[in-house]
Order: C-alpha cells, then structure tokens, then sequence
C-alpha cells in the first residue's frame, strides 16, 4: 500500500467521523486518514465481504468529470492519454484503462465511465493530482475538467450487495458488470457502477459529499453488511489478481508487460495514438521482456512485496511485487514481474523469503474465482 | 516463574526449560495470525536474537528470544493452526523450548505486574 511520502498533514474523507465511531484502526494512506481494519479484523472482514457483503470508504480516490468544449470531441481527447477504447463506449458502460507516458509506462489505471454526456474518471488517491495536472496538460484546450476530490465514494460488495443495494434502488438489480446509472438512495441522487475491486459482484456508490456519511449508515442499517477497512481491500483485490497502483504497476511497467492487454482497444493496438504507443505495438507484435505473472508458492511461506523470484539453477528472474495471504483461498499468493522465458503457467520457480526458498509456481489468476455479474 | 521481555514474548521457566511465546498484547497487535515459522531443535540463540517468525494478514513480524539457549523443542502444531496464537497466546501456542544458558538474564525480564504496566504505558 502507498503511505503519504510527505509530512503534509493528513486529510480526511467525509466518513472519517463514521470510520472512528465504528471502530476503525486509523493509518495514513495515500495522504489520507484511512481505516485499516475495524474490530472484527482483517481475516473476517475478507470473509464477510466473499460471503455477504462489505462496505468500503473509497471516497479518497479522485473522482473526474469530463465535458468536451463547445464543438471538440471529447472522446478523441481523452484517447490521445489512454490506451483503452473509449470510443465504444456507449452511454452506461465503463471501462478500465491507464494513462501511460511516452514510454509506455503506466502514469496510473482508471475507470471510465460514460454518461452520454460526460466521462466520469475514477483515479487513484496517491496519483490524482499528477493525473490532474496530466490531464490538464493535455487536453484542457479541447475539455473541461472538473475534480471533485470532495465526493464521496463507497463501494458495496459481496455476493449480497445487489440485495441490499436493490431495497434503496430496485434498478440497481437489473444493471450488469461495468455500468454505470444515476440512481437515488433515500433521496440522495448517486451515480453508481456496478464494479469493484474484490473480484465479487458489487457496486461503487458516488456521492455528494454531505451526504456519504447518510448512505454509509442507510447501507451499513442491513445485518448483513459490514464495514470493511483496507487490510481487507488489498487481500481481496490480490485475491482477485488485480494490480495495485505503485507496487503491481508503475511508470516502469506497461500494460503489456502488467498482462492488460485485454484493456488496450482492439483498434488502439492497429492505430496508437496514446503515449508511448510505439513501446506497446512493439511489445504486442514481439512480446514483452517480462511479464506479471501470477505465483502459488507450494507451503505455507509467504512471499511478500520485494522477495526475489529465482529459478531452479538459483538465477534471479524477477521480482514479487504484492504477496500475502489469501483468506479465501486459505494459503498464500503472490504476483510479480519474471523473465518471459520463466512466464508460462506450470513455470517451477522459488521466491526467496528470508534468504531461503520457497517453492513457488507460475500459475493463471485470478487466484479466487470473479463473480461478477455479466447478466 | 513467568516472565516478559518487553519485545512481548513470554517464557515460563520450569527448571532450566524455558517455554516461550508472545503476549496477548502482541497478537491483538498483530491481528489475525496466517503463519508461524518456529526454529529447529539443536538452534542455540542469544538473548534478542531472531529466532522464529509470525505473519499475520498485515505482515510478517520476528520473534526474539527472551533468553539465550538451545532450542529443545518447537510447537509444530502452529503450522496447522496458527490462528491458535490468537485465540491462545499464553497456552496451546507455545512457540519453542529452550535449555536456558544463563538463568541470570531472566532478572532482566519483567514479571506479570511489572509487564501490565509496560502495556497500559503503549496504549
């Protein structure tokens, strides 16, 4: 997880109130004042949200609106900083994507929604002013571009969320994995997407931000929901195999060395377009040096961030970049970057954890099973 | 004789046998425990040194020996059960014995009242 790198005093999301009274474990995360985990602690709030349903306070990442100026193509502008395809997008549908430089590294990984009229970017509370300042540069001749850092965001999810969500707002029953809809909950007009970050079946509920702390309580009154801190969101995400901003991706990685290019638009990959787009046609045509793989280490050992990854013979062919234990799968996982000739599933290989080996090998992830729901 | 050290293991001491483990303070700080690393028998430690290993879901923290020995038995069972070290610290989950070289560095170690207090002055 990335902490505040500076002493700048530390904000507070509109549920930090909320979090205290619940119980939470308050860390500094990403600049923020964050629960790490409440009293139920980091296992069972895993377990809950896999088998009923948790609430997440994700209101510290960025939330962005975009609106194409009079007479520009919105579409296009926000194409020349991603990779994804943003022009099938249809009104509802939302995708992921990153902004990447013009060496192909990823700046960070977003999620695009499209209302018909806006692009609504959801971008990650350690990089969101840079991505800000990023997108300004870019394309502020062309759109207009609206922070709205204060909102609030929550994120419901498990396999009992579309329940619980459905008593507020029934539609929210009828919409699918990767849509979005202005929905109102006892009055409070949110946009919701069916999406998450725990590979589960759930929602991300934006809200005003006066309002975030009533929608948290409204959610939070049904038995079966639970409040979840961040222990439990990286175990879940990882669980998932889904990359962490700054650990699983960087400017040093690119979509195609991360294993996402099934992000990267199928036309995109013909025409470019977006920075760095000769390193990533390169790496489609050719392959990449490395590849993000996802490894199961045969014991009890667990790998964590930083362990070398070695193979038979002892040679270093890459590195762990998110390990730890998985509630779930009730053992340990990791991911990391290794040497293309060690990247295929069934690769034998080790992770080095306090200078011994542990044996580990390359297997496909998700490590638990998605549930979305896709209709 | 039950004592503490204040890196929050606890070792009870029958004879020159000293059992060892971590306080109920330090699992609630480490939260929910995933894995134990306990040393092999024959393992001779200094008082301090690194000697076994718990993670929990957050991460991985070492274990010190209160007391310098030779390791004379390790809980294999916390390999299985690991969240044993929650649920009983003080008892089933007993991380190693050790033949105590020098029973004269335990008068550096706490007992129960003077540990309670080292407790209640972190929170």
């Amino acid at each position: 997880m990335t902490d505040a790198p500076s002493s700048a005093p530390l904000q507070r999301t509109p549920l930090y109130d909320l979090h205290r009274e619940l119980g939470g474990k308050m860390v500094p995360f990403a600049g923020y004042e964050m629960p790490v985990q409440y009293p139920m602690g980091v296992l069972g709030e895993h377990l809950h949200t896999r088998g009923a349903c948790g609430l997440f306070d994700v209101s510290h990442m960025g939330q962005i609106r975009l609106t194409a100026k009079p007479g520009q193509d919105l579409v296009g502008a926000l194409e020349s900083l991603v990779p994804g395809d943003i022009r099938g997008l249809k009104p509802g549908q939302m995708r992921y994507t990153q902004l990447t430089n013009d060496q192909g590294g990823i700046l960070d990984d977003l999620m695009v929604t499209s209302t018909g009229d806006h692009l609504l970017l959801v971008v990650n509370a350690a990089c969101k002013h840079e991505d800000l300042a990023h997108i300004r540069k870019g394309i502020e001749n062309r759109v207009e571009i609206e922070p709205m850092f204060a909102r609030g965001l929550l994120a419901l999810q498990g396999p009992r969320a579309v329940d619980v969500l459905s008593r507020y707002a029934a539609q929210a029953r009828a919409m699918v994995f990767m849509t979005g809809a202005f929905l109102r909950i006892d009055g409070v007009e949110c946009y919701v997407t069916r999406s998450g970050y725990t590979g589960c079946d759930g929602y991300e509920i934006a809200t005003p931000a006066s309002s975030a702390t009533h929608v948290a309580r409204l959610l939070l009154s049904n038995a079966e929901v639970k409040p979840i801190g961040l222990g439990a969101r990286d175990s879940l995400r990882l669980e998932a195999g889904l990359c962490l901003y700054g650990h699983d991706i960087d400017t040093t990685t690119t979509p195609i060395e991360a294993g996402l290019l099934w992000s990267v638009g199928k036309e995109r990959r013909a025409q470019g377009g977006f920075p760095g787009a000769a390193v990533v046609q390169k790496q489609i045509a050719e392959g990449a040096p490395r590849r993000r793989v996802g490894l199961k280490p045969e014991g009890r050992t667990i790998a964590r961030e930083g362990a070398e990854i070695v193979d038979g013979a002892g040679k270093v062919v890459g590195k762990v970049t998110s390990g730890g234990f998985g509630p779930s799968l009730n053992g340990p996982m990791a991911m990391g970057y290794v040497e293309r000739a060690h990247a295929a599933n069934g690769t034998k290989l080790a992770l080095v954890v306090r200078g011994k080996p542990a044996a580990a090998e390359v297997v496909p992830m998700p490590f638990v099973k998605h549930t979305y729901f896709r209709g | 004789m039950l004592k503490f050290s204040k890196e929050h293991e606890w070792v009870r001491v029958e004879g020159d046998i000293g059992t060892v483990g971590i306080t109920d303070y330090a699992q609630q700080q480490l939260g929910d425990v995933v894995f134990v690393e306990v040393p092999e028998v024959g393992r001779v430690v200094e008082k301090g040194g690194e000697i076994a290993v718990v993670e929990s879901v957050k991460a991985a923290s070492d274990i010190y020996a209160p007391v310098g020995g030779t390791v004379v038995e390790a809980n294999a069972a916390l390999s299985d059960s690991p969240g044993d070290v929650n649920a009983d610290p003080m008892g089933k989950a007993w991380f190693f014995k050790l033949k105590i070289a020098n029973k004269g560095e335990l008068g550096e170690l706490m007992d129960e009242a003077g540990y309670a207090n080292y407790v209640k002055g972190l929170e």
